[in-house]
């Protein structure tokens, strides 16, 4: 039973029917899912979310799809890891990392948004799925399109590197890549999703795709044992997580899930591509374009499309954004690689960097829950860490030779005790 | 006939200028203001333009030489 009333503008409040669409044609506002929250109060409780297969899915009452979910059945519930060493490390007493960087099937959180899209292009009819993409998504779009056996059309910049190319390529998408600056092709993919009302994931079935990205709300509230917590780090992108997280922790309490509690949000961008940490930085809700420079390339979006509403939940919350370096990225991605043992991507180092600089400010105390958010597989970003990973040292297969080269790093020789031990 | 929507930004240098008044004079488009907010900082207008397809891209590619930046309503959709 599906608990979906309708599409509304966010912005004039005019309501449209279930379709393939995603803005306003009054205002140009963004469309949002309603639902009939009552009904699912009464259709809902803690025990038959738990008793449900631990994918996205066991949340299915609060995502727009009308009929049994048909692909994503192994996305979702990830990871909530209590990072106790990386806690020590920040000095505080009670962290978390929301690790989507383990996210089936393409180690990103762009699993969920992808899965309740295409479950929902399916059932409005579509036989072609598509995105325009310069990573996460396109993979995430072709593994799950050839999953549910339709056609994918992927378009990306012509400059684009080969190995995110054979990321998706994998999966036998039509894969075109676009010649031009990046508001040429930009402007071409929506010109495109205009023309050949295909299920663009991220165009015209964005107010469905977006509300996958709840999905990582809900669980992270699960999994702290149905509460939320009081302060949650989200990278900005496009601005799609950060809302949707906030939106779910309002879901989960108005449905009766979880109590009403404080639970500030912080938004984490790249110095290099910054627009709404600006704007908070600012007090402005209106957001300056700028033209990314960063190795976080997967939240290098320069003017988002939802930056507006990352501004608007921020503040709701009581959080904040923060932006941080190259350098601390990087030193990021290594501290939660040394502490945790997760190798995350450029936009992990960030929300790890940022949440160091949010606790050094106070901004965040040290007594509280915190959530850091890693989105992403460092695996598929291993350009950003090679030069900072020392070579192996070499030796001859002789055991003097390594214990010369033991003692000589300073290190006591190997005992007994410890080869037996 | 085709129509298009659009989001200009401009900066604030460039707010005193009356670009879509010009743009209509220049190319054979209709334009239609859907939306706009102004600060002292920055001015973001929601633009329709009705018109040829080929027109439109010469009356797009005209806004941007002003150094007005025109994206889909959409914004960045490559992500």
């Amino acid at each position: 039973m599906s608990f979906v009333t309708g599409l509304k503008c966010r912005e004039c409040g005019e309501s449209y029917e279930i379709a393939a669409l995603n803005v306003c044609e009054y205002c140009f506002g963004p469309l949002e899912v309603q639902y009939d929250y009552a009904g699912i109060k009464a259709a809902v409780s803690r025990e038959t979310i738990e008793a449900r297969p631990q994918n996205l899915w066991r949340y299915r009452e609060l995502l727009p799809i009308e009929t049994e979910p048909r692909i994503g059945l192994y996305s979702g519930y990830t990871p909530l890891v209590k990072a106790e060493r990386l806690a020590a490390e920040l000095g505080v007493d009670e962290l978390y990392v929301k690790d989507d960087s383990v996210n089936h099937p393409t180690f990103s959180y762009k699993d969920r948004v992808v899965s309740v899209a295409i479950t929902k292009a399916i059932e409005l009819g579509f036989d072609t799925v598509s995105c325009a993409s310069t990573g996460n998504l396109a993979n995430s779009v072709s593994a799950h399109a050839a999953r549910a056996g339709l056609r994918c059309f992927i378009f990306i910049p012509d400059n684009l590197e080969q190995g995110k190319v054979i990321g998706s390529g994998i999966y036998k998408p039509t894969t075109v890549a676009i010649s031009g600056n990046y508001d040429d092709v930009n402007r071409l993919c929506t010109e495109i999703a205009d023309k050949y009302k295909w299920a663009f994931v991220n165009i015209n079935l964005r107010p469905f795709y977006t509300e996958g990205a709840k999905t990582y709300g809900f669980e992270v509230a699960e999994q702290l044992g149905w509460k939320l917590p009081q302060h949650m780090v989200i990278p900005t992108a496009g601005g799609t997580i950060l809302p949707k997280v906030a939106k779910a922790f309002e879901e989960l309490i108005d449905v009766g899930l979880v109590d009403a509690a404080p639970s500030r949000i912080y938004s984490a961008q790249a110095g290099g591509c910054a627009p709404v940490v600006n704007a908070i930085h600012r007090k402005s809700d209106l957001i300056e374009p700028v033209k990314p420079n960063t190795i976080a390339k997967s939240i290098a979006i320069g003017n988002p499309a939802d930056g507006y509403y990352v501004i608007k939940a921020v503040e709701k919350s009581g959080g904040w954004g923060e932006s941080v370096t190259d350098d601390e990225i990087i030193a990021g991605i290594h501290l939660l690689a040394r502490t945790e043992g997760i190798f995350t991507e450029p936009a992990g180092g960030t929300t790890v960097a940022v949440t160091k600089k949010l606790i050094e400010q106070g901004r965040i105390p040290r007594d509280e829950s915190i959530v850091i958010s890693v989105t992403g597989n460092g695996y598929k970003t291993i350009e950003a860490v090679a030069p900072g990973i020392p070579k192996p040292q070499v030796i001859p297969a002789k055991l003097s030779d390594f214990d010369a080269l033991y003692e000589a790093a300073g290190e006591p020789p190997l005992s007994d005790k410890a080869v037996n031990g | 006939m085709a129509i298009h929507r659009f989001y200009l930004t401009y900066s604030q240098e460039q707010i005193k200028e009356p670009v879509i008044y010009q743009v209509a004079r220049k190319y054979d488009v209709i334009t239609n203001i859907r939306g706009a907010s102004i600060s002292d900082h920055i001015g973001i207008v929601a633009l329709e333009l009705e018109g040829e397809e080929d027109v439109i891209d010469e009356a797009v590619a005209w806004i941007a030489e002003q150094g007005i930046k025109v994206e889909p309503i959409q914004k960045n959709v490559i992500e």
